[in-house]
This record gives structure tokens, C-alpha cells and sequence, in this order.
């Protein structure tokens, strides 16, 4: 409890050594070992109809981790993190989240949980700073919404309407309205999907900021620098199983080399993944 | 503040943010009746025909059920449907706050405007024509409340069975035109023909219509009419409840 953000610590003077720090390809992972598990899926299958969307998926996050679910579209990584979220009820298989269970004990959670949902948006005239007031109210133990919109750089947009931002800030405001209810968890779906480069890696800033706040983050993406430079494991997701869990450079070191190049994380995906098409 | 008085006052403010939407909900009522009232000379005169009332006056209980339709099928229903298509009530369903709270809240705006229209333009009424207003107030309140109540049902009801905020917007101008046409905004009391009239006694809109009509002239409405209002509102109330889906 004492890593959590309270309201008036400041956002937007957050940690100078993240931002300096350059990251290279191979990576520490300090709270791996020491973290007690803050999510724990076992055996989570999802069918819609008789498609079988996420089908026996189980792993376990640390508290203070990146954890990353990396998978093609239709690989069931959204469906996995709405289960988790409480969203969706699973089939089979039991998600412990903080040692609660993610579908009984869900109203409870969400006031510990804050989710980036894939595709949602709001109301078109809805401003800036009334969204975080509002989000804001209705949370028992809010952070401060005006240092959380400094930290995701919308300072200048507190009073312009939902519409007119941009779909980078659109993103940011998502990203700060999962993160103002103080949550433990967050859980980001598609976190940069069509922000520029430059709003990318300011977004990635931002989650280690995150993180080094002592908040566990789950994020799902298809990017494979994104999953490389962030986060600390990944799970790769593929027809709804997993088919490796480790971090990034044990993943890309499974490879060895390619074609004479050394692998990079891309070469271990497709390595992986796709073993049921025909190529 | 709590979050839900937080939520109605969220969502009254991007109800008066919406021009189109709050002239039509809060000002066009009482338009209607000044307009109608000036640009035709002989329903503002007092007629022998109509007990010394102006016609304009008599039309008062037929626009109201316009109003009701009016907000019902095009203010509430657009923005439930969208909520839902943009993902509204999902990221909601997120939070410590259900979304059900948020649909709570746009009724309780949609009721506020509705209610705020209607005095307008009873007001406007009053003022520009002398209308005394209906001789029986409670009959007509409760005849107003039934027939919103039951046009409320049946927006939640388009709302929980279209597939998208497409379709649900073009059902709702599907249901809406002829409802004012069995509520009588074009055929207005013994004008309707009959056998449109056996119809508009079993449509939601066009019972309240002729209940608040009755109210109007100090009757009360015939129990056929209310009982088909509050048996609309229980069916559709209680389908919206099991089929809406919120993403």
C-alpha cells in the first residue's frame, strides 16, 4: 500500500533517471523475484458460440511488473484482459486478481483496477478536465486529476471537448482516466495503437513512471518494439493459447540467429506463432 | 457530490451543449403552438364552434404528446444507442459506477427537459392566447406522466434490440412519425378517422394523446387509454431490462 499514489504526489515530476535512461534490448527485471503475484490466471478458456477464442490460458503477474500479452489480431488477447478485468465471465478457469476472484468479487475490484479499453470513447462534448472530475468522483481514493492531466501532457486541453482532441490525446486521456482512480492494476489494451512515434514513446514513459510508482500494469499489444522495450515478460498469445511466456531477450535468445542476422523479437513471434497455417 | 448527481449534472450540461437537441426538447413545444397560433388567424380567434375557446388552445394536449415523442424518440433514443455503439457504458462498466447509473441519468435529463418544454410551452400558451390551461390538472398530469413513461419504455426497448445506433436512430423515426399521426398532430380529435382512431386507442402515444384530451376538457381519460399506456410501459420496461446489451 505505501507504493500507491496518493492524491498531491507529483505526477509531473516524476523520476528523472526513466526518462534519462536509455534502454537497450536486454533488460533487468528487479521485482520479478521479490514481487508477491497480484494476477493469477489459470486455465481461463472463453468460447463465443463454438469458437473457442482463449482456450487454456494460464500465468501469473508480479506486483511492480510489465507483464505484455503479444498476439496477431483474433488471438484472444483482448478477450484474456476483459475476463481479467471483470468484463466478461470465463467459461472454465479461475483469475485471482489482488487474491480476489476477477468475476465474484468484481464490484469490489473495480475500485482498484483501472482499464484503457480498446475502442472506447466518449461523449463528443464532453471536456478534458470535466472527464477527470468525473471519473474522478467516482473513486474512494482519486489521485490528483490535474497532475495526471500534466503528466499525460493535456494540460493545454483541460477545457477542449472530447471531438476536437487529436487521436494521440484521445489515447492520453484514456491512458489518465484508467489511471485516476489510484489503481494497483492497470490494464491497457492497444495502449500507442495510432499515436506517432514520438506520442509513443512518451506514452511508454509514462507507464514506467507507472510502474515505478509501484502499480502492476498488464498491457496488451501487437507492436513488437513496444513489447520489447517495455515490458518485463510477455506472454505470446496465439489461437487463443499461449505458446511462450519469458521475458524479452530469452524469447529473442530461443531463436539464435536468422538468416545469418541475429534474431530480434519479431523473428522469435513468427517463430512461435502461426504454427497452424500452412507456411 | 456523489458520483450519480455528478453523472446527471455531467450529462444535463451535454444535453444543453447539443443545440439541436435541447431547442427541439425545451423550446420547440412552445414554437409550435406560436407560430401555429399566429400564422393560421382562425385558431387564435375564439370560435362558437368550440365554446367560445380558441382552436389553438384545444390543440395544447396534442402537442404535448409531440413533445413526449419528440424527446423520446429522438433525444433519448439517439443518445442511448450511441453511448453503447462508442463504448460509453463499457468503459463504465469499468469503474466502481455501473452503467446502468448512466442510462438513470439520462432519463432523469430526458424527464427534466420534457417537463421544462411542456410549462414553456404552457406558459407561452397562456400568455399569447390566454389559455386557462386543462380543467382537470391531476387527470391530465397523470395521462402525461403514463404516456411518457410509456414512450420512455418503448426508446429503451428500440435501444436494447437494434444492433446499432444506425438502425436504432432509423426505428426511432420509423416509430415516431406515425406515432404523431395516431396522437392526432395532423388529424387533432374528431378529425382522425374512425377507423385510424380504433387503431391510435391501442398505440402508446395515441392513448395518451386522447387521455390528455379528455383531461383537458375536465374528463377523465377512459381507463382503456390508461391501461394501454401503463401496460406499454410495463412490457417494453421489463424487455429493455432483459435484452439491453451493454457493448
Amino acid at each position: 500500500m505505501a507504493l500507491r499514489v496518493s492524491p498531491g504526489t507529483g505526477w509531473g515530476l516524476l523520476h528523472p533517471r526513466v526518462g534519462a535512461q536509455p534502454h537497450t534490448g536486454v533488460r533487468t527485471v528487479p521485482l520479478l523475484s521479490v514481487g508477491m503475484t497480484v494476477i493469477e490466471v489459470n486455465g481461463l478458456t472463453k468460447r463465443y458460440g463454438d469458437r473457442t477464442v482463449v482456450d487454456g490460458v494460464s500465468f501469473t503477474v508480479a506486483e511492480g511488473e510489465i507483464f505484455g500479452i503479444l498476439g496477431e489480431n483474433g488471438a484472444g488477447k483482448t478477450t484474456t484482459v476483459e475476463c481479467i478485468s471483470g468484463l466478461r465471465t470465463p467459461d472454465s478457469g479461475t483469475i485471482s486478481v489482488l487474491g480476489m476472484d476477477a468475476h465474484t468479487d468484481r464490484e469490489q475490484l473495480r475500485r482498484l483496477i483501472g482499464v484503457q479499453l480498446q475502442e472506447s470513447q466518449l461523449q463528443d462534448r464532453l471536456r478534458v478536465g470535466e472527464a477527470m472530475q468525473l471519473y474522478a468522483s467516482f473513486y474512494p481514493d482519486p489521485a490528483d486529476w490535474r497532475e495526471l492531466v500534466a503528466a499525460v501532457g493535456l494540460n493545454e486541453q483541460v477545457r477542449m471537448p472530447y471531438a476536437k482532441l487529436s487521436g494521440g490525446q484521445k489515447q492520453r486521456l484514456s491512458i489518465a482516466l484508467a489511471l485516476i482512480g489510484n489503481p494497483r492494476v492497470a490494464i491497457l489494451d492497444e495502449l500507442t495503437t495510432g499515436l506517432d512515434p514520438r506520442a509513443r514513446r512518451e506514452t511508454w514513459k509514462l507507464i514506467r513512471q507507472i510502474r515505478d510508482r509501484g502499480v502492476t500494469v498488464l498491457l496488451v499489444t501487437h507492436f513488437m518494439d513496444e513489447a520489447e522495450r517495455l515490458c518485463d515478460r510477455l506472454a505470446v498469445l496465439d489461437g487463443g493459447r499461449i505458446v511462450a511466456l519469458d521475458t524479452p531477450a530469452a524469447l529473442i535468445a530461443g531463436v539464435g540467429d536468422v538468416d545469418g542476422y541475429r534474431a530480434n523479437l519479431e523473428d522469435a513471434f513468427l517463430a512461435l506463432t502461426g504454427s497452424d497455417r500452412d507456411n | 457530490m456523489s458520483a450519480l448527481t455528478r453523472l446527471a449534472g455531467s450529462e444535463a450540461r451535454l444535453f444543453l451543449r447539443e443545440p439541436v437537441g435541447a431547442f427541439f426538447a425545451l423550446a420547440f413545444p412552445a414554437v409550435l403552438v406560436i407560430v401555429l397560433g399566429n400564422a393560421i388567424p382562425a385558431f387564435s380567434e375564439p370560435s362558437p364552434d368550440f365554446g367560445g375557446e380558441r382552436p389553438i388552445n384545444l390543440y395544447l394536449p396534442v402537442v404535448l404528446a409531440l413533445a413526449i415523442g419528440t424527446v423520446t424518440m429522438t433525444s433519448l433514443l439517439g443518445v442511448l444507442a450511441q453511448y453503447r455503439e462508442r463504448g460509453v457504458l463499457k468503459r463504465l462498466a469499468t469503474t466502481p459506477v455501473k452503467p446502468s447509473a448512466l442510462i438513470g441519468a439520462q432519463l432523469a435529463v430526458n424527464a427534466g427537459a420534457l417537463l421544462t418544454g411542456a410549462a414553456l410551452m404552457l406558459v407561452m400558451a397562456a400568455i399569447a392566447f390566454g389559455s386557462s390551461g386543462p380543467e382537470n390538472w391531476p387527470a391530465l398530469l397523470v395521462a402525461f406522466l403514463l404516456g411518457g413513461a410509456a414512450m420512455t419504455g418503448v426508446a429503451l426497448f428500440i435501444a436494447a434490440v437494434a444492433p446499432n445506433a444506425r438502425a436504432s436512430a432509423g426505428i426511432g423515426t420509423l416509430v415516431y412519425f406515425p406515432m404523431l399521426f395516431f396522437a392526432g398532430v395532423w388529424t387533432p380529435g374528431d378529425m382522425m378517422p374512425d377507423g385510424a382512431q380504433r387503431v391510435a386507442d391501442f398505440t402508446p402515444l395515441g392513448a395518451a394523446s386522447q387521455a390528455m384530451q379528455a383531461a383537458w376538457s375536465g374528463d377523465w381519460p377512459q381507463p382503456l387509454h390508461l391501461a394501454v399506456t401503463a401496460a406499454y410501459t410495463l412490457v417494453t420496461c421489463t424487455l429493455a431490462i432483459r435484452l439491453f446489451r451493454w457493448q
